[in-house]
């Protein structure tokens, strides 16, 4: 008989193994879905994992997808490490879409090297903004976050919506809920001729570095960890529980907002109603699965970005709704909270001592 | 306001509050037994389209019923397996239950989404569906609705009179004392969130099936949420959902009719449309405010894993 039993000591090797196992699990009930479907789940196999990186074109069209996901869940991660559950990164995002888009607009006929920058802070900002506001709810109010911040998602996507259908909306734009495409000083430049993989991923990368050292090296970081780990230990030593939630919410929501606004001068140019793309909702899955640290959450986020290019893939070849990449996504963070069992715990073969 | 619209908004705000009683009440009880399950959303999509696809290839509405509240039982047994049996962190096995059910009502719910379903007619209850202006609103409703204020009585009831409510809610509270007296606090948790699964998934076929009648992508629209949101407004306690439910209920249809009034508004439908979203964050921030409220109400060990063992 196989039973649990409690381990002594948490295991370190199996907090790093257990997302490898959650990714082997997923990939074997992902061959299974495609089996059920009555598709070749070779063929499923190869459009979700070889299928996107088999070319340059699309190692880059992967790292372009990643840098969103990666960015969001670094900030999710700091507040996530201090039990502060923001998971209204999604309306977050979109308000950095938002703030990035008023500034390109805005400064539509100047073309200084400025606007960028500017954009980058609006975003940023708006993100913070969105992210203040479950902030001051729970410290002052002591309303719970992971409610407001949900239900300002839902808030966001209608403000985007009223912006690019009213006073946003392109007049050459043929009544299509979407602004102007942007202007070339709006842009960020690509770095990798001949591919749209642009300047928003080194920075993504920069921003996890930054991600690591105020986390892992730094003494507020410490303090946040704390709180996450030892609440009480932290009232002890005088750590401010205000303090931990304002972190928490506004580097959520800034790290948010910047992927936003990556994302409407990278790839998409302009804004439309249809921004919520499901990267702040997923960046959640990416923050666990790379144990909220910064070197596993750059893994984890190519894993995402993997599924969500593999979804594409799947609804483009394979005729199946491109949904399929939420199903995957929702079974790899199951699969992950099952496989961290193992952490405090150990299989064994034969019956308790009695 | 004349008569006939008081009735008509009223009707509106019933059917309106209706899956929120249904999906809270069920939430409550969960939570009751110190199990905070943030995956209704997921177990309200799933039962959503399980019961739209049931009741589209069967005709039959109540096999539709029955399909939702399966699926939602389905979706609160991964759940309960995460939380309970492994002991994961049930935000984060709420949060996976969430966007694993959306996601895969999405998935499955594809070929549905071009299909239309014939509305279901009401019961009308003889006599007392004739009292003037609030008859034809509240007794010559949708079966459903009948069933949520046959849910209300049966959570209280349960919970303040019935011995096993008395046991449940000691597991809420002091899991460890529950457990010393022998009883299991485990199962007594698998069934109470089995219970909000269901009728999470029960919530889920009134929309797709009774309310809309159609299934589409985002049906649901944060509805989940809501509910949670009103277990905690409600404090806890059956009365007070049932009361904010039809609250929500009232401030989703009146938006509704102001924008399908067609009334020239200096503000735009999107705002109205936000409407909901911004009162539950409004509750919740007036019901928290008083850190008493929260501490003294909620169960004590809402949201905290036992182990028997340890």
């Amino acid at each position: 008989m196989l039973r649990l039993e409690a381990r002594a000591e948490p295991s370190y090797l199996m907090r790093w193994c257990s997302p490898l196992l959650a990714a082997a699990l997923t990939l074997l009930a992902g061959l299974a879905i495609f089996w059920l479907l009555d598709k070749d789940p070779l063929e499923g196999l190869r459009y979700f994992l070889v299928h996107p990186v088999k070319d340059l074109y699309g190692v880059s069209e992967l790292l372009l997808k990643a840098t969103p996901l990666m960015l969001c869940a670094i900030g999710l991660a700091v507040g996530f490490r201090a039990n502060v559950w923001n998971i209204g990164a999604e309306g977050q995002f979109m308000l950095g879409t938002v703030g990035a888009s008023g500034v390109a607009l805005y400064f539509a006929e100047s073309d200084s090297a400025l606007i960028l920058p500017a954009m980058l802070a609006a975003g940023a900002a708006a993100g913070a903004l969105w992210a203040a506001i479950p902030a001051l709810l729970r410290t002052r109010f002591n309303a719970n976050e992971i409610l407001v911040s949900l239900m300002l998602v839902y808030v966001a996507q209608l403000f985007v919506s009223w912006l690019v259908f009213g006073p946003w909306r392109d007049p050459m734009g043929f009544g299509f809920p979407q602004t102007a495409m942007f202007h070339d000083a709006a842009l960020l430049p690509v770095v990798l001729e001949g591919t749209r993989l642009h300047l928003g991923f080194p920075f993504g990368l920069a921003v996890l570095a930054a991600g690591y050292v105020f986390m892992n090296r730094s003494y507020p970081g410490f303090r946040m960890r704390v709180a996450g780990e030892a609440a009480d230990a932290a009232r002890y030593a005088g750590f401010s529980t205000r303090r931990t939630v304002w972190i928490g919410l506004l580097a959520g929501g800034a790290a948010a907002g910047v992927a936003g606004m990556m994302e409407v001068a990278g790839p998409m140019g302009q804004l439309t109603d249809k921004v919520g793309l499901g990267y702040g909702f997923a960046a959640i899955i990416v923050a666990f699965v790379g144990r909220l640290h910064a070197f596993g959450i750059l893994l984890a986020s190519l894993l995402m970005a993997l599924l969500f290019i593999g979804g594409e893939q799947a609804q483009q070849y394979m005729n199946l709704p491109g949904s399929i990449s939420l199903v995957f996504q929702g079974l790899l963070l199951f699969f992950l909270l099952g496989s961290d069992v193992f952490i405090h715990h150990r299989l064994r073969v034969g019956r308790a001592a009695a | 306001m004349d008569g006939a619209l008081f009735t008509s908004m009223l009707f509106a705000t019933v059917v309106a509050g209706t899956p929120l009683v249904i999906v809270a009440l069920g939430l409550l009880v969960s939570e009751r037994a110190g199990v905070l399950n943030l995956g209704a959303e997921g177990m309200m999509a799933m039962g959503a389209v399980a019961a739209f696809a049931a009741t589209h290839a069967s005709g039959s509405p109540w096999l539709g019923v029955l399909a939702g509240m399966g699926a939602g039982l389905a979706v609160a047994l991964v759940f309960a397996f995460l939380a309970l049996t492994l002991q994961a962190n049930q935000v984060a096995a709420g949060l996976a239950v969430a966007i694993f059910g959306v996601g895969l009502s999405a998935f499955v719910g594809k070929p549905f989404e071009s299909v239309a379903l014939p509305a279901v007619p009401p019961i009308r209850i003889p006599f007392i569906a004739d009292i003037p202006l609030i008859g034809e609103a509240l007794y010559n409703q949708q079966a459903l609705v009948y069933f949520s204020w046959a849910l209300f009585w049966a959570v209280l009831w349960f919970l303040a009179r019935s011995r096993a409510g008395l046991v449940l809610r000691a597991v809420g509270e002091a899991p460890a004392a529950a457990h010393a007296i022998g009883h299991p606090v485990i199962r007594i948790r698998y069934l109470a969130v089995l219970f909000g699964g269901a009728m999470a998934g029960i919530g889920g076929a009134f929309l797709s099936v009774f309310y809309t009648p159609m299934w589409a992508e985002g049906l649901v629209a944060g509805r989940g949420w809501i509910a949670l949101a009103l277990v905690v407004f409600a404090t806890w306690r059956p009365l007070r959902v049932l009361v904010g439910a039809y609250l929500f209920g009232g401030v989703m249809i009146t938006q509704l009719f102001i924008q399908g009034s067609g009334l020239q508004l200096d503000f735009p439908a999107q705002f109205l449309s936000s409407l909901p979203y911004w009162a539950t964050i409004v509750v919740l921030v007036i019901i928290s405010r008083n850190p008493n409220t929260i501490r003294l109400n909620s169960p004590a060990s809402l949201g905290k894993p036992y182990r028997p063992d340890a």
